[in-house]
């Protein structure tokens, strides 16, 4: 029993877990983005990108910022994939949609691609690497941050709040002048939906 | 009252580091090595994380089916083991038995992904429950309550996955129904524990624990008359994102045959049910933990005891080994009740159509959610309270006083605070002890199956 332990105690410790759950959750992310671009069918494509997000996710938590971690997780999964999904369930004809690009747009993005993969090798080989000493007497990032927020950034955070607010209004602009159309159109003599159902029942 | 006023608090204040022990800190009396912890955790998800959740999972589906059947007026399963309480079990061994179809027309690899990406996260979400003050899986979990909300919603992924994945009419609708839903529930939800959340001024699930540990008044869902409603706003609002009657349009079996679920079976079937009695676990000790004072019992004895024995772990092993055990059969049972509500709601109320659940978030609870947002941070900045007496830094402010002694909180210059907790503690028991003798009432007078079946004339004439 106690050699067990002790050569347990020599192959875990401090350094190893960590570098274990890295290349766990890198490795995640790095074969589920490959899917992503691989993939030709889009819901399968969000399925992937999921992953990717998690994997992130869990580097996030790795790096001690659960918060963001759990940010990541509430925007990008909760919301940003769910009306992807969404989104493809109410507009495909088809039951299983995918991409068809064409040549050019195959040109266009492997363009695109080596143009972001040199800015990020530049950047990666301009960065400094050495550990960082982490900032232990903050003992609650999540209160800096809403200060911060709330605070010194004040007035971009309210900027995009406008924007946002701003999309939301030109939306429900967007539904309501439909409506109005359709209010015209019964005006001019067209049957209203239910007078139709009156006739073919 | 000469009890209450014996609890005075432990006057010398144990370091915030002390406050977060964990369990094994506590019974060894060091903290643990790297490769204790790793085989510690292995064996703690494998022998009690993944059985406890099954069993918790297959406990209440029974629960379910006897709560339904006594309130229809039948026995409910009760032929296999004591009560039927081994239902649960012969039906997921026969779920395993069955035959595991996938349809030719579904897309294979996400059909069979589904089941577990709805049921995986649950177990995430656990992570950060605040059993007991030190039976929490990871206690510096900062940011726990909005952990749990992002793990739950990789769970509606999984179900919308299966509704897609599917290839089938009924189960696509279940999919968007799920969809819209949850992304329009989703804002209330957070609205209300954001309510909560400021009243408390921390978001980690233990602190919260300590916070509330002073007694009935100092829950948090007694702090302010709105966050008094954020609780019914979060009760409604958690509801609908489990997909629970009479939210549950995503499989609403009456006009969807089983909606994102039609398709399955066997043992995947079984997993999306595992899930969702899970989830709602999770949401009630959400509630628990975030509203309904945690592991404390009314009177503030875990608290108090907790405060004095914690600041010297090693000569109080034993008890606090006691009080954790204590402490988490209290917060199960809450949670547990928050759960019987839930399952008392499911089959006492019928299921509105897809676009009145959609006016109800929309059009009600999220104004409702923004108004109480308002008022909480109004009520905060103008009526004084132990936060805003100089405390901020410490996150445990009942610590420093009597929160049982009128003087202390007149000193604090929150004398305000305390008559509104008290006066909202007393609605609170009021309303919980009225609905238990209206229940217990018809309870003593009900009429029993023997009763019923040797009556004369079972179904009387109406006259």
């Amino acid at each position: 029993m106690n050699s067990i332990a002790s050569i347990l105690a020599l192959s875990v410790d401090a350094q190893t877990v960590p570098a274990v759950l890295f290349y766990l959750f890198a490795g995640i992310s790095a074969a589920s983005a490959l899917g992503v671009v691989l993939s030709r069918n889009i819901v399968r494509t969000a399925v992937c990108l999921l992953f990717t997000l998690v994997g992130v996710a869990g580097l996030y938590f790795l790096l001690e910022s659960e918060f963001l971690a759990a940010v990541q997780l509430v925007v990008y999964v909760g919301g940003t994939l769910i009306l992807i999904v969404f989104g493809v369930m109410l507009t495909s004809k088809s039951p299983f949609s995918r991409f068809e690009p064409k040549a050019g747009e195959v040109v266009v993005a492997i363009a695109a691609c080596i143009i972001l993969f040199a800015a990020l090798v530049m950047a990666i080989r301009s960065a400094d690497f050495r550990p960082q000493t982490l900032d232990t007497t903050q003992k609650y990032p999540v209160v800096a941050l809403g200060q911060a927020l709330l605070g010194d950034y004040l007035v971009p955070f309210e900027l995009a709040s406008v924007v946002l607010l701003v999309v939301m209004i030109g939306a429900a602009y967007l539904a309501k002048s439909r409506k109005r159309d359709d209010k015209r159109a019964v005006a001019r003599g067209a049957a209203t939906l239910s007078q139709k159902a009156r006739q073919w029942s | 009252m000469s009890i209450l006023n014996a609890l005075t608090p432990h006057p010398v204040l144990a370091a915030a580091a002390d406050w977060q022990k964990t369990f094994f800190e506590i019974v060894s009396g060091r903290p643990p090595l790297v490769w204790e912890q790793v085989t510690a955790s292995v064996a703690l998800i494998a022998m009690v994380f993944v059985p406890s959740v099954l069993l918790l999972a297959m406990f209440s589906i029974w629960w379910e089916r006897k709560v339904c059947a006594h309130m229809q007026s039948r026995p409910g399963p009760n032929r296999v083991g004591p009560i039927g309480l081994l239902q649960s079990l012969a039906d997921g061994i026969k779920l395993i038995l069955k035959e595991d179809l996938t349809p030719a027309a579904a897309d294979r690899v996400l059909f069979r992904l589904a089941p577990y990406l709805s049921f995986a996260p649950v177990f995430a979400a656990f992570l950060a429950l605040p059993f007991g003050p030190n039976l929490t899986f990871e206690p510096k979990l900062n940011a726990g309550v909005f952990w749990i909300l992002a793990v739950l919603s990789v769970e509606v992924m999984g179900v919308i996955l299966a509704g897609w994945s599917s290839n089938n009419k009924w189960a696509i609708y279940g999919a968007m129904r799920e969809a819209c839903q949850m992304v329009s529930y989703e804002i209330p939800l957070g609205l209300s524990i954001i309510i909560g959340v400021m009243a408390a001024g921390t978001l980690n699930l233990v602190e919260l624990g300590h916070l509330q540990g002073g007694g009935i008044h100092t829950w948090i869902v007694f702090k302010n008359p709105f966050v008094f409603c954020a609780f019914f706003v979060y009760f409604i609002a958690s509801l609908a994102s489990n997909k629970r009657a009479p939210f549950d349009l995503p499989e609403s079996e009456s006009e969807l045959v089983a909606g994102f679920h039609t398709e399955y079976s066997g043992m995947r079937f079984a997993f999306f049910f595992f899930a969702e009695y899970a989830a709602m676990f999770i949401v009630g000790s959400i509630q628990t933990a975030l509203f309904l004072g945690g592991w404390n019992d009314p009177f503030g004895i875990i608290g108090h005891y907790y405060s004095q024995w914690i600041g010297d772990p090693a000569a109080h092993r034993n008890s606090l080994i006691v009080l954790n055990l204590i402490a988490i059969a209290i917060f199960i049972t809450k949670a547990l009740g928050i759960v019987f509500v839930q399952m008392w709601i499911r089959w006492t109320l019928p299921r509105p159509r897809i676009d009145q659940v959609l006016y109800v978030c929309v059009k009600v609870l999220i104004p409702a959610a923004c108004v109480l947002l308002l008022g909480a941070a109004l009520w905060e900045l103008l009526v004084p309270s132990w936060h805003q007496a100089g405390l901020i830094d410490n996150p445990l402010p009942w610590f420093h006083y009597n929160p049982r002694s009128w003087s202390d909180w007149a000193r604090g210059g929150a004398t305000t605070s305390l008559v509104v907790q008290v006066i909202l503690a007393l609605i609170g028991v009021s309303i919980v002890s009225a609905i238990a003798l209206w229940v217990g009432y018809a309870f003593i007078t009900r009429r029993t199956v023997k009763q019923r079946l040797t009556d004369p004339d079972p179904i009387p004439e109406p006259a």
